[in-house]
């Protein structure tokens, strides 16, 4: 049963990712690309686990929590940016 | 003495938990690599800890998480429905809530909550800390939403945790 | 692997995955910041969290003893969004970003 759900949920993962990237060119505002970019990271990160689930390896678990941590910080890096021009404060 | 060698006993706890999580073992060298790890991090970093109210009735705040949990897949269901449902029935509304909350930590768990469940983002907070601006997808009823994150929240977080209420 | 396990394994992935779907959609298609703020906020990280907790239940049924640390990233996930989706809000609110008309109160300063 797996191996015909995890591609089917890649699938959905990339029509998401898509849709992300539309928003990501489209704007209007930065504000709104900057979210376009959180979310997609985390669209990402779903996509990591799944392909690790299909190779059957737990090797990826690193790179996901990786991508999860550095996507954070660069979100809130972003938008403290955007709040004040200035990230450290 | 013991807070002199163990500060914050709970991210001790804490620390060590996740070194465990994260090495995904729990063979005895990697507890007591970890126990040592959660004794000395805090240690070192005490001062820099933000200070958490103790936890006054912890059965209380099992069936809070609990529903907290309940709420967000509840809240994504409706917000699904919302997102895929004609866009014309969207009724946004930017509502004020007041807060009695000061202690910090509680309030970020309050606003984290709110972000997380039913129709609701936080979106600013008052410079003196006493209200809370909320972004609603689809709020009908604005006294009602207030009302509604008083009791089923707020209220709760004030008895869990030991903290002033102003 | 039981039949049963994969079957929960299966709609976990395909449920979660579908949310992080909604998420996406609520980001293209909703009209103003403010509302697009709430598809990713609450639909992606459950999403996500759902094909986590898909991959932990998987993993734990192939090797010996369980495999919890994917808890790590669902738990980082959800204590980081609301902060992420405050801070987007917080911009959003400084730039005056403009909101639909049918939107009711004020947005601050």
């Amino acid at each position: 049963m797996l191996e015909y759900v995890i591609p089917f949920c890649m699938a959905v993962m990339g029509v998401a990712a898509t849709l992300n990237v539309v928003r990501l060119i489209q704007g209007p505002s930065m504000p709104d690309r900057v979210l376009a970019l959180d979310t997609f990271y985390i669209n990402a990160l779903a996509v990591i686990v799944l392909f690790g689930i299909w190779l059957n390896t737990d090797l990826f678990f690193e790179a996901a929590l990786l991508i999860a941590v550095m996507g954070f910080v660069g979100t809130v890096a972003v938008a403290k940016h955007l709040l004040n021009g200035d990230i450290i404060d | 003495m013991i807070r002199r060698w163990l500060p914050h006993p709970a991210l001790s706890v804490a620390l060590a938990g996740l070194w465990l999580l994260l090495n995904n073992t729990l063979a005895p060298g990697h507890v007591l690599l970890g126990a040592f790890l959660g004794w000395g991090i805090p240690l070192l970093v005490g001062p820099f800890v933000m200070p958490v109210p103790r936890v006054r009735r912890p059965l209380l705040l099992v069936r809070f998480l609990l529903r907290v949990i309940l709420d967000i897949v509840v809240a994504n269901l409706h917000v699904a429905r919302l997102v895929l449902g004609p866009k014309g029935r969207l009724s946004p509304a930017f509502v004020e809530v007041p807060v009695r909350i000061d202690d910090e930590f509680v309030l970020t768990a309050l606003t984290s909550i709110i972000s997380l469940t039913p129709g609701t983002v936080s979106a600013s907070l008052s410079e003196d800390r006493r209200t809370l601006l909320v972004h609603a997808l689809d709020a009908p009823d604005a006294e009602a939403l207030v009302a509604e994150i008083r009791t089923r929240y707020e209220t709760p977080l004030l008895e869990i945790f030991e903290c002033s209420n102003t | 692997m039981p039949l049963w396990l994969e079957a929960v394994i299966c709609v976990l992935l395909v449920l979660g995955s579908l949310f992080a779907l909604v998420g996406a959609i609520g980001l293209y298609r909703l009209p103003d910041f403010f509302t697009r703020l709430h598809g990713p906020t609450k639909a992606t990280t459950l999403g996500v969290g759902g094909v986590v907790l898909g991959s932990m239940l998987f993993f734990s049924s192939q090797g010996e003893g369980g495999s919890l640390h994917e808890i790590l990233v669902m738990l980082f996930l959800f204590i980081t969004a609301p902060v992420s989706a405050h801070m987007l809000a917080k911009a959003a609110l400084q730039e005056r970003l403009p909101v639909i008309p049918k939107t009711r109160g004020k947005p601050w300063d």
